[in-house]
């Protein structure tokens, strides 16, 4: 028993990252139709933009200029990291996506993997090929609570996590932006006979998935502090994964899919050998899909994608 | 005073010419409808109008002062006031009545008249009022019609352009559809409208034009076409 809530607390942990990853994949796919495959890479740069903005806060604090507590860096760095990373994001949207706007989807599909060779060949070009440390803001603190070990840094990661996305949830349910990308998943084309201008709603779109695949990057440094150039690759793909897994357009679909897939990955590794991990866990969750294609909370759309 | 003028309006998908060149002027206030049989290029001329499909150079397209071309699809409904009720409706069926109505004044600059024009299409539909936490996707076809057409006017409504409004509606629905349109013409929003019933489209409009593989072939008024003995053979049914 102890086994199991440990292996459940560490499942949500991890599940917390796919989760975040996800949603960003998901927004993008329902709102514009396109497979960002650069997403994960998105998530890389996240993690190292947090690297940088953390790095250069403990310089100033160590100045003794500003002094800042790490828990104060730690949110700053948040902060300004998702900032930063929305802006990476409509960036990649303005210059890499919009143009394909009406071209065919394996082109977007290209671009986008190109993208991601472009985020993480900058990254070795600007810092080289050794892996960074990421700077530790929170002290460890572990609780025992009959057995099964609780961190303040897992908490903090899980607490974070289902927090934004819920206020996600909450943005698109109900504000007039929200509104505007739900109709655009419904049927993208006839939005601008709205008085939309959907070029803003798909910069929104880009930078709401990237400044919470940022906020995944930072939680991942906070508890993995080693960052390596190609540490979104597998993340990508894997909340690709989870973001079919939720459904269309379903930022709790996706939110749930990534804990999911968390799940499967952490107890399945619990049973049988680790090696085997990613092959049973990806087996599983094919058999989910053949009993339900559209995923978990897929929505409908109009299948009329043109005027 | 002309509203909308349009100059040798021509339109191309990939190869196919599907506008050879449309001339025609709206006056302010009118109610103008474009007869013609399915793929003559009516719902293409609304779509260029509203900025959807990009007309061939030398088109020239006004509305009053303003060049259409200097517009995009977003602006010419949230800025010039030009709203398109599309072809099959095309509700986002996924949301409420309300949202439906609210998404469509997302852009709209004077938001202090959005709860007036809200309460006039309520009292127009009564039915939306009723329906209004409903999802879209949920209403008989009728109620869907009409939430299209309040959605347009919450939009935009200095002119309206409709896409066979009276599509896939039982013939008293039709008259009522068409009765509000005529109050909201009544209010001030200059219709056009493109209709494959002829005879309904020209008993509700005060002008007509007849389209013909993208070119317009005949003009009038209603009364002259509905007399016409070509229109009389190609559209009323002999």
């Amino acid at each position: 028993m102890t086994v199991f809530l440990q292996n459940l607390i560490n499942a949500l942990q991890w599940g917390s990252f796919y989760a975040l990853i996800a949603i960003g994949y998901s927004m993008v796919y329902s709102i514009l139709m396109l497979f960002n495959f650069a997403h994960g890479d998105i998530f890389m740069t996240g993690s190292y933009i947090g690297f940088g903005v953390a790095t250069a806060l403990i310089a100033l604090s160590a100045t003794g200029m500003l002094a800042l507590p790490n828990w104060l860096i730690l949110v700053l760095t948040v902060l300004f990291s998702m900032v930063l990373t929305s802006f990476l994001g409509m960036f990649i949207e303005r210059v890499g996506y919009r143009p394909l706007r009406d071209a065919p989807r394996a082109s977007a599909a290209i671009t986008g993997l190109m993208i991601g060779i472009i985020l993480e060949t900058g990254n070795l070009i600007l810092l080289g090929a050794q892996r960074v440390k990421f700077p530790a803001l929170v002290e460890p603190v572990t609780y025992d609570l009959g057995g099964v070990f609780v961190t303040n840094q897992k908490i903090m990661i899980v607490v974070v996590s289902l927090s934004l996305a819920l206020a996600l949830h909450q943005f698109i349910r109900r504000t007039k932006w929200g509104m505007a990308m739900r109709a655009m998943a419904f049927d993208y084309a006839v939005v601008p006979l709205m008085g939309v201008p959907i070029n803003k709603i798909a910069a929104m779109t880009f930078a709401l998935g990237s400044g919470l695949a940022a906020a995944a990057g930072i939680l991942f440094g906070v508890a993995y502090p080693v960052l390596d150039p190609y540490m979104g690759i597998v993340f990508g793909w894997k909340a690709f994964v989870a973001a079919i897994l939720g459904g269309r357009g379903s930022i709790l679909g996706a939110t749930l899919a990534g804990f999911i897939l968390g799940f499967i990955e952490i107890f399945v590794a619990m049973v049988f050998p680790s090696t085997l991990r990613d092959f049973i866990a990806y087996s599983i969750i094919l058999l989910i899909l053949v009993f339900r294609p559209y995923g978990l909370f897929g929505e409908p759309y109009s299948v009329r994608l043109r005027l | 005073m002309t509203l909308l003028s349009i100059e040798n309006l021509r339109v191309s998908y990939e190869n196919i010419k599907a506008l050879h060149g449309l001339d025609f002027q709206i006056e302010e206030g009118e109610i103008v409808c474009i007869i013609g049989a399915n793929g003559a290029g009516k719902s293409t001329t609304l779509r260029a109008i509203s900025r959807m499909v990009k007309p061939e150079a030398g088109t020239r397209m006004t509305l009053q002062d303003k060049n259409l071309l200097d517009y995009s699809a977003d602006r010419v409904v949230s800025e010039l006031g030009v709203s398109h009720v599309p072809e099959g409706r095309r509700l986002f069926e996924n949301l409420t009545v309300t949202e439906n109505l609210k998404l469509a004044t997302f852009a709209r600059r004077d938001a202090d008249r959005v709860g007036a024009d809200l309460k006039r299409m309520f009292k127009l539909f009564p039915r939306l009022e009723e329906r209004q936490n409903q999802k879209a996707g949920t209403m008989s076809g009728g109620e869907q019609q009409m939430l299209a057409v309040a959605r347009a006017y919450m939009s935009g409504r200095r002119m309206m352009l409709l896409d066979e409004p009276s599509m896939g509606l039982a013939p008293l629905l039709m008259m009522s559809m068409f009765k509000a349109l005529k109050e909201i013409n009544a209010e001030g929003t200059t219709i056009l409208l493109v209709e494959q019933n002829a005879r309904l489209a020209l008993q509700f409009a005060q002008r007509g034009y007849v389209i013909e593989n993208g070119r317009l072939v005949l003009a009038g008024r209603s009364q002259e076409l509905l007399e016409n003995a070509e229109v009389k053979k190609a559209y009323l049914g002999g």
